[in-house]
């Protein structure tokens, strides 16, 4: 098996917050991020994928239909975004990067032809990034 | 819901690779210019990943603030700008990178809730990198049994 990983960057807006809690809850347990005028990050996502190795192409998965798919899914659907408000998945779930790096995965899951989801990593910043390797 | 976060954080330290079970002869050999007596340093980054559930509640695996406090207390300030061949964890053991790593892995475990697991990767130049993770040493405890 082997695993190929290809990356590509969105920029997007969010805060942090959850109804059920007061304002003065909000701001203790998110600080900044609970802004409510939102902030952005360059994001950079990770999408590995596995399989075998085409004994014809060489390739584990074309890498053009796999860039087609994280833009189709992702990239045009999160980029120059603000995710609370414009992104369907994060009306209901605080758009952490560990529920993006999960969204993400439901997106592309089952979309990349001739391979299967292995990760989702998810950089919010160069230091920090969420990972999801599906149910396990 | 199982979710990974990782986070880097950076400490400068010195050291010297030198077993006292070698010859000075051996040590030259076996760690080169990294034997040099007078030691030298680097700019270490520690990349730290802890795995949970996510809290459905606030979104999270972690509180950051949470992980920031383990990774201030047990590491950086045990290690930043100090000479790591004068601390106890290594009075018996060559400060290469390799133990620096389990060092270190087994520092944060002490601080860590037990409910999440935990990966430590430390770099000890950008080309040099070293792992070390719970799920590594289970398949190794595996091996053993």
């Amino acid at each position: 098996m082997i695993l190929l990983t290809r990356r590509a960057e969105f920029s997007a807006s969010h805060y942090y917050w959850n109804e059920q809690w007061s304002d003065e809850e909000n701001q203790r347990r998110f600080g900044k991020c609970a802004n409510r005028n939102g902030h952005g990050h360059n994001y950079t996502l990770e999408v590995t994928v596995a399989g075998e190795v085409d004994p014809v192409t060489g390739f584990v998965v074309d890498l053009k239909q796999l860039k087609d798919v994280m833009e189709r899914e992702v990239v045009s659907v999160y980029d120059h975004r603000h995710l609370n408000l414009e992104v369907p998945e994060f009306r209901t779930a605080i758009p952490t990067t560990e529920n993006i790096a999960v969204a993400i995965w439901r997106r592309l899951e089952g979309k990349v032809p001739g391979a299967r989801l292995h990760r989702v990593r998810v950089y919010e910043m160069p230091d920090l990034f969420a990972e999801y390797r599906g149910q396990e | 819901m199982k979710a990974y976060l990782g986070r880097k954080y950076r400490f400068s330290a010195s050291h010297r690779l030198c077993s006292e079970r070698l010859s000075d002869a051996d040590n030259r050999a076996v760690y080169g210019k990294c034997a040099n007596p007078n030691g030298h340093g680097h700019n270490y980054v520690v990349e730290v990943m802890v795995g949970g559930e996510i809290d459905p509640v606030t979104g999270m695996v972690c509180d950051l603030v949470e992980l920031d406090t383990w990774v201030s207390r047990e590491i950086l300030e045990a290690f930043d700008h100090q000479n790591l061949n004068t601390l106890p964890a290594f009075a018996n053991r060559v400060p290469t990178t390799e133990n620096l790593c389990i060092e270190i892995q087994q520092r944060l475990r002490r601080a860590v809730r037990s409910e999440l697991t935990l990966g430590v990767r430390v770099e000890e130049t950008s080309n040099n990198f070293f792992e070390y993770s719970e799920s590594a040493a289970q398949q190794e405890r595996g091996l053993e049994r």
